[in-house]
């Protein structure tokens, strides 16, 4: 089948692509900057806004299958662009998808849209909550997850996949950053560092991803939180990305509450890159990292009939023959 | 009755959107009263599921009829009511109808304007019971003062009567003991009415008693009827009708139905808090007392308030159904029963228990016929040493005690005790320090027929206090110490010193007799009738490392068949030289015909024991066996360079080497054998409830070893007559599976032996658990109260030869050679996403790294998807608490054969204090699942 995918120009978006091509199906992607992908064999680019009806109706016309990741997650800037990428993109994505008869439709979401900032320990997917989710992006994903959802029928059939901190090589989301404060001496661990916190390297996210539209048809309507399986406490990660980077393992640490207290000295901390495509370093990410953040894994890898083929540590080699 | 009670005020409807109470089961009965007011119609406000059940189309098996006591209202039962209709709806289990009436002028029935004395209450109940058209079968519920108005009721109504719950309740106010203080205060001349009818004192006292605290609007709940000194005139009636004494007018209705309650042979449960500052476990005692065949359990920690503080629904539920052939089945034949049918009948699930029991062990081996005090009877005229005591005190000499001295004395004492009333069956709480002393004492009232009490001092003072409480000591034998405490902390019992106060010490310490009296006043006097196999002998305590320490009953033939298998197992016999080292096995010196010695120890703590102590008491006693603990051994093994040649010499005359308590290593095994280079050394498996269950040696812990099997500690395989099954885990580590000898099955060790315990005292609950789904002990209860007195008997018999089963909630497997490996506790399974994994392979497999001293595995998250996490105290020790670092974090799950989130370094790991050994996994894993979300680095 001919697969749309949006916001293929991110690392998660790019491999997301890939995982479905090399599942036999045709990809077009669809993003505002070429995907990179164009010249190999079995993708077809559209460069385009899902703000742009016409763009989006272009790009939608003669697939049959959607799986949107594309959306505004940066730090800084107006609430309304939020909502006009995040909610009306999407809106304008699943009515694009209903006159084009496209049959299946996966959104790409995130666990903080049901997150309300104490600890996730072991819990699966709760439903999203626009009202308690923190921050400009978290509310808007989660409107737009609820949006996605009020769309599933048997005709367009609507799953929902939540991976928790994609990371990998060429990541300049978390790795980079982690590795640039790390070179400079400027890298805290909050509080103790002990906190598990549960990632997804981002080759099982795509390939999750990909299980989700092999299994929308039994499983749409759901949502699925994707990680690893593997949580750790966050000194752990960090020291071990710090490792696989050849950069200094972090040393010095940040009582979480003042770095929670003050989102802004942490934002100052963390270095913030306005306008890029993953989750930024931000108050909500403090909290993200001095928090466990860890799920059941147990729906997801049944319901998709998936589970993660690299291994954290497997990740880490990964990581370190990247930057060698 | 002060005036705002008088006023009367018609039955109403409880307001809407009571926490946990379905408006749906209120309902209104108008019922003729049949008391001084004949004519008049009186309303009352009862929950009622009978409507929900018609309309869904279930017909009950009966009816629970639950009566509240003061100051509460039906709204104590809402639970149950909720329980049961939820159990009809689903089909779950058997349908029962629940009805809880508010008694008249409680609650949101009638405001009768008229005192109502307990013999009107018990009418009252029945006008109500006859209005509504009851029928059988009937099970009754009470609490509090709604269970003597329950059990008027029962004894009234045998033609409907199938069963007999109660809640903390009492029938039967002792002539000899005050009235408890709480509710003297509340009687007294000018508190009253203000305490009970014109202030809300009363009902507030009450409400405070909930454990945990209940909550604000459970308490608005319970006080909605009681708003005004006009609503409750019923409060201030309940506590004048307390009878306090035989003048009192409802104390001819008290006796009544106290007296009556003898001849009820219908299936009872009695659920108890005991932290209850009214009925205190002496109202608990008298009820055992009238209802012999009672399940009880007592639920520590919970008190008067019990309704509130545990799922009593729940527990009232199950037993339901364990009993339902008999409760669910017409009650004519629970009247009145013929002598033998009583007998048979009374007996119930305890007595049935106890009689299976010498069953087993009369197959068990062939010795077990021998009373306890056997060679007390045969060696009555042996000059040669029974006993020897190191240190019997301030530096003396060593006490030398003949088996001729030792069997006088415990005859004499048993005399003695009998001429201060203590009887067969009556308990007794020993509290004296192992030697000769507690040696006569115990002996003598194993000879009464006296059960024994021994809880381990290694409780704790309030361990011990809950203990000796629970189990409701009618005497207690102790020392000072032992007594001192005993008076300090009210523990209930006549006391009898082994030692002689001065007179107003004696008076201080409530000492009635001293063991010197006995031993005068028993001389030459006749014994009575020796107990039988089948009668109670001792209960036991557990250490509490376990959880809350639990009584363990054994009968005399229970006791004796450890006594086999000791004598068996490690060749203890007549002429045998045996340092006791180890308590519980150390008494039954004199019962093997041994020669015993107790070293010079600290017995409250085993870890002072040197080997010097150890090598003096082998030569007093020539000994060839020696019994010790494991924080013994460890510590005789870390002083063994102070021996002399001449103790080293006794000490290679032993050939049997015994560490018992706890699993201990291999090393430490080999290095305390080493002192006894003679000896085969023997680490027991076994626990309270059975106290040799398998054995392995020195060289069977070096075969298992080369065997590189991998899972848990070996402890070899099981003793004479002993039975090992597993019953399997499921994905969330509960032991579901049938139990089986299958090797390589990790699940939950199941145990039989003769020697296996009798039942947990008073533990209902715990009892069931701790055989559910190994016997089927349950459906031979049901069946024998469904058929005719023969069947009964035949029934019993059969049951008698059927084996009884133990859930030890060790987890472990069996070997293709038929050794059991012990891998944790149960509730230390963790249950990942990918299977369960049980601790002590990872554990050792982390500890086989060199700088790792001891490590615990634990699981944090919900179970079924639970995170591995390593917790290690390294060989030089942390200074502080943190995440270990990379090189360790890594090499341990390098080494640990499962996944691994977490690694964290602590100073030491936490371990149970009487053992040493154990490591308290349960504590450290919610330790580390805080920590590991984000909180503070804190100690373990």
């Amino acid at each position: 089948m001919k697969v749309l995918v949006t916001g293929a120009s991110g690392l998660l978006g790019g491999a997301t692509a890939r995982a479905i091509a090399a599942q036999g199906h045709a990809v077009r992607t669809f993003q505002r900057r070429p995907s990179g992908l164009a010249g190999e064999p079995g993708f077809e680019d559209h460069l385009g806004s899902v703000t742009d009806a016409a763009a989006t109706a272009r790009a939608v016309d003669g697939v049959d299958a959607i799986v949107h990741l594309a959306a505004k997650v940066s730090l800084a800037g107006d609430p309304a662009d939020f909502r006009r990428v995040n909610v009306g993109g999407t809106g304008m994505l699943l009515n694009a998808a209903r006159i084009a008869g496209v049959e299946r439709f996966v959104f790409v979401s995130s666990p903080s849209v049901a997150h309300s900032g104490s600890s996730i320990v072991g819990d699966d997917a709760r439903p999203a909550d626009p009202e308690r989710a923190h921050g400009d992006y978290a509310r808007t994903k989660a409107e737009a997850e609820l949006l996605a959802l009020s769309r599933d029928s048997d005709a367009l059939r609507v799953v929902v996949v939540r991976p928790h901190l994609v990371w990998g090589p060429g990541d300049t989301q978390l790795i980079e950053r982690v590795v640039d404060r790390a070179r400079s001496g400027r890298l805290p661990i909050l509080d103790n560092g002990a906190a598990l916190i549960d990632s997804v390297y981002v080759d099982n996210a795509a390939s999750a991803i990909a299980a989700a539209l092999r299994r929308v048809d039994a499983v749409h309507g759901n949502s699925y939180v994707v990680t690893n399986g593997e949580p750790r406490p966050v000194a752990d990660i960090l020291a071990s990305i710090c490792e696989a980077a050849g950069a200094p393992v972090p040393a010095w640490r940040v009582p979480a509450s003042v770095a929670r207290a003050a989102g802004s000295a942490v934002e100052a901390l963390w270095s913030v890159k306005p306008g890029v495509d993953e989750p930024p370093m931000t108050r909500f990410l403090a909290e993200q990292l001095s928090t466990a953040h860890w799920f059941d894994q147990r729906r997801t890898r049944r319901d998709l009939e998936w589970t993660p083929e690299v291994s954290l540590d497997e990740g880490f080699r990964r990581l370190a023959a990247y930057y060698r | 009755m002060p005036g705002a009670a008088r006023t009367p005020a018609p039955a109403s409807m409880p307001p809407q959107g009571l926490p946990g109470l379905d408006s749906r089961f209120s309902r209104i009965a108008l019922v003729p009263d049949s008391g001084d007011a004949i004519g008049t119609t009186r309303g009352w406000h009862a929950l009622d599921n009978g409507a929900e059940l018609d309309r869904l189309g279930v017909t009950p098996v009966g009816t629970i009829l639950c009566v509240h006591g003061n100051p509460t209202w039906s709204y104590l039962w809402r639970e149950l009511v909720q329980q049961a209709t939820d159990v009809a709806a689903t089909g779950s289990g058997d349908a029962w109808r629940v009805i809880a009436v508010d008694q008249l002028d409680m609650g949101f029935s009638e405001r009768t304007g008229v005192h109502r004395p307990l013999a009107q209450r018990v009418r009252d109940l029945a006008d109500f019971t006859l209005a509504i058209g009851l029928e059988g079968p009937v099970v009754t519920l009470g609490h509090d003062w709604g269970g003597v108005v329950s059990m008027g009721w029962a004894v009234d109504h045998p033609e409907l009567l199938s069963g007999l719950m109660l809640l903390n309740t009492a029938i039967h106010q002792p002539s000899d003991a005050p009235i408890p203080a709480p509710l003297r205060l509340a009687l007294a001349r000018g508190v009253f009415g203000q305490a009970t009818v014109a202030t809300p004192a009363f009902l507030e006292t009450t409400l405070a008693l909930g454990h945990p605290a209940v909550s604000r609007a459970v308490k608005d709940a319970y006080r909605a009827p009681y708003r005004g000194a006009a609503r409750r005139g019923g409060i201030g009636g309940f506590v004048a009708d307390i009878p306090v004494d035989a003048s009192h007018q409802s104390f001819a209705e008290l006796s009544r139905i106290s007296s009556a309650l003898r001849r009820l042979t219908v299936p009872a449960v009695m659920l108890w808090g005991p932290r209850d500052p009214i009925f205190s476990d002496r109202y608990l005692d008298d009820l055992i007392d009238r209802l012999p065949h009672a399940d009880v359990h007592r639920f520590e920690g919970a008190g008067h308030l019990i309704a509130e503080d545990v799922d009593y629904a729940d527990a009232l539920l199950t037993w339901l159904g364990d009993n339902a052939a008999r409760v669910t089945t017409g009650a004519a034949r629970s009247e009145q029963p013929t002598e033998d049918y009583a007998d048979t009948v009374a007996t119930g699930s305890k007595a049935a228990l106890v009689e299976k029991a010498s069953d087993d062990a009369g197959t068990g081996a062939a010795a077990s016929d021998r009373p306890l005090w056997h060679y007390l009877d045969e060696l009555s005229d042996s000059g040669e040493t029974a006993l020897v005591e190191m240190n019997p005190g301030n530096g003396a000499e060593p006490r030398v005690v003949s088996w001729k001295l030792l069997s006088r004395r415990v005859r004499e004492i048993a005399a003695g005790l009998a001429g201060v009333g203590v009887k067969k069956g009556d308990r007794v709480s020993l509290l004296v320090q192992p030697g000769a002393d507690l040696t006569a004492v115990l002996y003598a009232c194993l000879r009464l027929g006296a059960v024994v009490v021994v809880a381990d001092a290694g409780l704790g003072l309030p361990g011990l206090t809950r203990a000796v409480r629970g189990a409701q000591a009618d005497h207690v034998i102790g020392a000072a110490p032992g007594l001192a405490a005993a008076r300090a902390l009210g523990w209930p019992g006549q006391k009898i010193s082994v030692t002689t106060f001065p007179r107003a010490v004696a008076r201080a310490l409530g000492i009635s007799h001293t063991l010197a009296e006995l031993v005068r006043d028993g001389r030459g006097a006749t014994l009575p009738e020796a107990p039988a196999p089948s009668d109670t002998a001792a209960i036991l305590f557990t250490s509490g490392s376990t959880g809350p320490a639990k009584g363990v009953v054994y009968s005399h033939a229970q006791l004796g068949a450890i006594r086999d298998t000791l004598a068996a197992q490690y060749g203890v016999g007549v002429g045998t030289g045996l340092v006791a080292g180890f308590a519980p096995f150390a008494l039954l010196g004199p019962a093997l015909g041994a020669r015993s010695v107790t070293p010079d120890m600290d017995v409250t703590s085993p870890k002072t024991l040197t080997a010097t102590a150890v090598a003096q008491a082998a030569a007093a006693v020539d000994a060839t066996v020696v019994f010790l603990s494991p924080a013994a051994v460890t510590n005789v093994v870390a002083t063994a360079d102070a021996l002399t040649d001449a103790q080293r010499h006794a000490l290679a005359g032993v050939q049997t080497f015994l560490s018992a308590g706890a699993p201990v290593s291999e090393s430490l095994l080999a290095a305390a054998a080493d002192l006894m280079p003679n000896a085969s050394a023997h680490t027991p498996y076994g626990m309270t409830e059975g106290l040799l269950m398998t054995d392995i040696s020195l060289d069977g812990i070096r075969a298992a070893a080369a065997s590189r099997a991998v899972g848990g500690v070996c402890v070899g395989t099981p003793a004479a007559s002993v039975q090992v099954r597993i019953s399997a885990l499921d994905d969330l580590g509960q032991p579901t599976g049938e139990p089986t000898t299958e090797a390589g099955v990790t699940g939950e060790i199941v145990v039989s032996a003769p020697h296996l315990k009798s039942n947990y005292d008073r533990l209902w609950m715990t009892d069931r658990a701790s055989r559910v789904g190994t016997d089927s002990a349950f459906a031979d209860r049901r069946d024998a109260g469904d058929a005719s007195p023969g069947a009964v008997s035949a029934a019993a018999a059969a049951a008698s030869t059927r084996t009884r089963w133990h859930r030890t909630g060790d987890v472990g497997h069996l070997d293709e050679a038929g050794r059991l490996w012990v891998e944790g506790r149960l509730p230390h399974v963790i249950a990942t996403p990918d299977g369960v994994v049980t601790p002590v392979a990872p554990e050792q497999r982390v500890e086989s790294l060199d700088r790792v001293a001891r490590a615990a595995v634990v699981g944090v998250g919900p179970r079924g998807t639970q995170q591995i996490v390593v917790i290690v105290e390294t060989a030089s020790p942390a200074r502080r608490v943190a995440l270990a670092d990379r090189e360790l974090t890594s090499s341990i799950r390098g080494v640990a054969g499962v996944p691994v989130a977490a690694v964290l370094e602590v100073p030491r790991l936490p371990t149970d204090i009487r053992h040493n050994s154990k490591i308290d996994r349960s504590g450290l894993s919610r330790w580390a699942a805080d920590v590991l979300a984000g909180g503070r680095m804190r100690q373990p």
